[in-house]
C-alpha cells in the first residue's frame, strides 16, 4: 500500500523516545530561540559555525538553535551530588556543507548531567548502541577516549599548541602526515610509532583492549585505562562495537569517551556523542556530563526508499455520478487499505497504481501501473 | 554475494597510473583497459567496481558514499576539506601549490594583497597563517593572466614544471604546500568494508615504498 504520509524518521523517533523514557530519561522541551551570546562564546563546540540570528522587540540578539546540548547545560542544575537524565527531540538549524544554505535538522538525543559514574557511561553507550539498532541491524558504534589520546600526547611531548593539528590528522587516519608533523615537532621515533600503532589497532573488542592495555602500560594512567577497559568490556555485541582512536573531538570541550555511530548505507556518522566535562568547566559548572545526538535527517535521506507510486488509486468522476456514489466508492477503497486521490481531472505527472473512472455510479479500471 | 568495493578513479593519466597500482595490488578489472567511453567497470570476482570521474569530484563521490574509496590530489582535499579518511600518500602526481608573481613584484605589506586563485580556501588559510590581509579573486582558469593584466598582485596555483609560469614571465615566490595523490576512504564505508580497504592500503603501501 502506498502511504504518502509515512515518515520513517518519525517511527524511529517514536522508538527512541520510548527507549530513553524506559531508562528513566525525562523529556526536555526547550524554546525555539536562544540568546546568540551562548553560541558566540562556544563557537568551536558547534558543528557549523553559522547561526541564524535576529533581534527581538527588546533589542536582544537571538538565534535559532544550531545545537541543543549548550542550552541544556545552561539550564541544568550545577550539582555534582545528583544526576539529571534528560532526552530531547528538537529541530536545529545548521548551514549545510557545500551549499551554504541553512537546513532544519531533526535531532534526538540524551544528556546525563551531574554525578557521572562508570555505570552512567556504560548506560549511555548501551543506549547509543540500542539507538543504532533501532535504525538498522547493520550498524557500528566506534568508540575512542580523548583522555587516553591527551595522555599519550602529553607523554610523547606534543606541544600544547600543536595538539589540535595532531588530533585533526588522527581523525583522518592520516598516518603519513602525522608522522611528518610529529617528527617536525621533535617527537621521538618511539613516540611516533606508539601513536601510529594505537591508530592501526583493530579487531575483536577483547583483543583490542588487551593490545591497547599492553601498548599503553606506563604511558596512560591506571585510572584512565581501568575505566576505559571496564566500561568497554561490559558492553555487548562484538561485531558492532569498534574501538577506534580516530574518533576525536575538540579537546577544549570533550575529555573522556567519545563515540560515533554508523549505519551501513549512510555515508556519514548519524550518531555522535561523548563526555564533555571540559565544556561544563568552560560554562562554570563543577558537575560532569555525557550525552549523544542522533541526526534523523540522514535517515530520511538514505534509508527511506522512494515510493514507486504517489497514490494507489486515482478515481476520476464526472457529473453523471452523485456525491454519495463517489463518497461511497472512496470509502470502499480506503477501507480496503488503498490510498485514493479523487477528482474530475487527472493531475499532471502523478504516478498511480490504478486509474479508475466512475460514470453513472459505475466504476471501471482504465489503467494500471502508470 | 560478495560486497563490492566502489572505487572512484580520477580521469586522465594519473587515473591510469592509479589503476595500475590497484591492479598490481590484486584488484584487477581488465575491462577498464578497453578503449571505449564506458565510465563504470566491474569485476565481481575481485569484488571491485571502478568508475572514472573528474579528478576534482573524486572527494565528493567518496565523502557522499557513492564511492567507498578513491584517489584525489592533496590540493582538492585541502580546498574542499571533505570529511574522509586519508589513508595513504601514493607519492605520484607530485607537484606543489605555490605563490607566483611577476618577476618585478615587490610585496608592499602596507596594502591588501590581491590574490587570484582557483583554490580560495587554501589561499585564505595560507595567508591567515602568515597574518597577511588579502583580497581573494576567485578564477576558474588561466590564473597566470591575472597578474599580467593587473587583476591581481599574485596567484596561488599548482606548479608542476613551472613552464607555464616562465612563459608568462611569472616566478614562484613561495611554496604553500607540496601536493601528491592520496588514497581516501569514506568514513562509514571503512566501518563496514574495512578489511578489504586495509588490504588495498597495505598492498599499495608496499608499491609506494618500492618506488621511492
Amino acid at each position: 500500500m502506498t502511504q504518502p504520509l509515512r515518515d520513517i524518521g518519525e517511527s524511529i523517533l517514536f522508538s527512541l523516545r520510548s527507549l530513553y523514557g524506559l531508562h528513566g530519561y525525562s523529556h526536555y522541551k526547550m524554546n525555539k530561540f536562544e540568546e546568540y551570546d551562548l553560541y558566540a562564546r562556544n563557537k568551536d563546540f558547534l558543528i557549523s559555525d553559522s547561526v541564524i540570528t535576529f533581534t527581538d522587540g527588546n533589542g536582544k540578539l537571538l538565534a535559532l538553535k544550531p545545537d541543543v546540548t549548550l542550552s541544556i547545560v545552561k539550564n541544568s542544575k550545577d550539582r555534582s551530588d545528583t544526576l539529571e537524565k534528560l532526552y530531547y527531540n528538537e529541530n536545529v538549524y545548521r548551514m549545510s556543507k557545500g551549499s551554504r544554505h541553512f537546513k532544519e535538522i531533526m535531532q534526538v538525543g540524551l544528556e546525563c548531567i551531574g554525578k557521572v559514574d562508570d555505570y552512567c557511561i556504560y548506560e549511555v553507550l548501551t543506549l547509543a548502541q540500542k539507538s543504532l539498532d533501532a535504525i538498522s541491524r547493520n550498524h557500528v558504534l566506534s568508540v575512542s577516549h580523548l583522555g587516553i589520546l591527551s595522555e599519550v600526547m602529553e607523554k610523547i611531548a606534543v606541544p600544547d599548541g600543536s595538539r589540535a593539528a595532531v588530533l585533526h590528522l588522527i581523525g583522518e587516519k592520516n598516518l603519513h602526515e602525522l608522522g611528518s608533523l610529529l617528527a617536525g615537532l621533535g617527537v621521538c621515533d618511539e613516540g611516533i610509532a606508539l601513536l601510529r600503532r594505537l591508530l592501526s589497532i583493530r579487531g575483536r573488542t577483547d583483543e583490542v583492549l588487551k593490545t591497547t592495555g599492553e601498548l599503553l602500560r606506563g604511558v596512560v594512567s591506571d585510572d584512565t585505562m581501568t575505566r576505559f577497559t571496564s566500561v568497554l568490556s561490559a558492553l555487548a555485541s562484538e561485531e558492532n562495537l569498534h574501538i577506534d582512536f580516530s574518533v576525536v573531538g575538540d579537546i577544549h570541550y570533550y575529555n573522556g569517551f567519545v563515540f560515533k555511530g554508523f549505519v551501513e548505507g549512510i555515508p556519514t556518522s548519524l550518531l555522535s556523542g561523548g563526555e564533555y566535562n571540559m565544556l561544563m568547566k568552560k560554562m562554570g559548572r563543577s558537575s560532569e556530563a555525557i550525552g549523544f545526538a542522533v541526526y534523523l535527517d540522514m535517515i530520511e535521506q538514505y534509508i527511506r526508499k522512494p515510493e514507486k507510486y504517489d497514490v494507489d488509486v486515482v478515481l476520476l468522476y464526472d457529473d453523471t455520478s452523485s456525491l454519495p456514489q463517489i463518497g461511497n466508492e472512496v470509502q470502499r477503497l480506503t477501507d480496503g487499505g488503498e490510498s485514493v486521490l479523487s477528482g474530475s481531472v487527472l493531475p499532471e505527472q502523478i504516478k498511480y497504481r490504478k486509474l479508475m473512472k466512475m460514470r453513472n455510479g459505475r466504476v471501471d479500471i482504465i489503467e494500471t501501473d502508470a | 554475494m560478495k560486497p563490492m568495493l566502489n572505487i572512484a578513479l580520477p580521469k586522465g593519466r594519473l587515473g591510469e597510473k592509479v589503476y595500475a597500482m590497484f591492479e598490481t595490488a590484486g584488484f584487477p578489472c581488465p575491462a577498464i583497459r578497453e578503449n571505449n567511453r564506458k565510465l563504470v567497470f566491474e569485476n565481481e570476482e575481485a569484488g571491485v567496481r571502478y568508475f572514472w570521474v573528474k579528478p576534482s569530484d573524486v572527494a565528493i563521490y567518496v565523502e557522499r558514499g557513492a564511492a567507498d574509496i578513491g584517489v584525489a590530489g592533496k590540493d582538492i582535499l585541502l580546498e574542499y576539506e571533505p570529511d574522509i579518511f586519508e589513508l595513504l600518500d601514493l607519492k605520484i602526481g607530485k607537484c606543489r601549490m605555490a605563490v607566483a608573481a611577476k618577476k618585478d613584484f615587490r610585496d608592499d605589506a602596507g596594502r591588501t594583497l590581491r590574490v587570484a586563485t582557483k583554490f580560495s580556501n587554501i589561499a585564505e588559510n595560507y595567508y591567515l597563517s602568515c597574518g597577511r590581509d588579502i583580497d581573494i579573486i576567485h578564477l576558474n582558469g588561466s590564473i597566470e593572466i591575472a597578474p599580467i593584466l593587473g587583476l591581481s598582485d599574485v596567484i596561488v596555483d599548482i606548479v608542476e614544471t613551472g613552464t607555464t609560469l616562465r612563459e608568462n614571465n611569472l616566478v614562484v615566490i613561495d611554496t604553500v604546500v607540496p601536493i601528491s595523490a592520496r588514497l581516501i576512504a569514506n568514513k562509514s564505508s571503512y566501518k563496514f568494508k574495512g578489511e578489504a580497504i586495509d588490504r588495498i592500503v597495505s598492498e599499495m603501501a608496499k608499491q609506494v615504498e618500492e618506488s621511492v
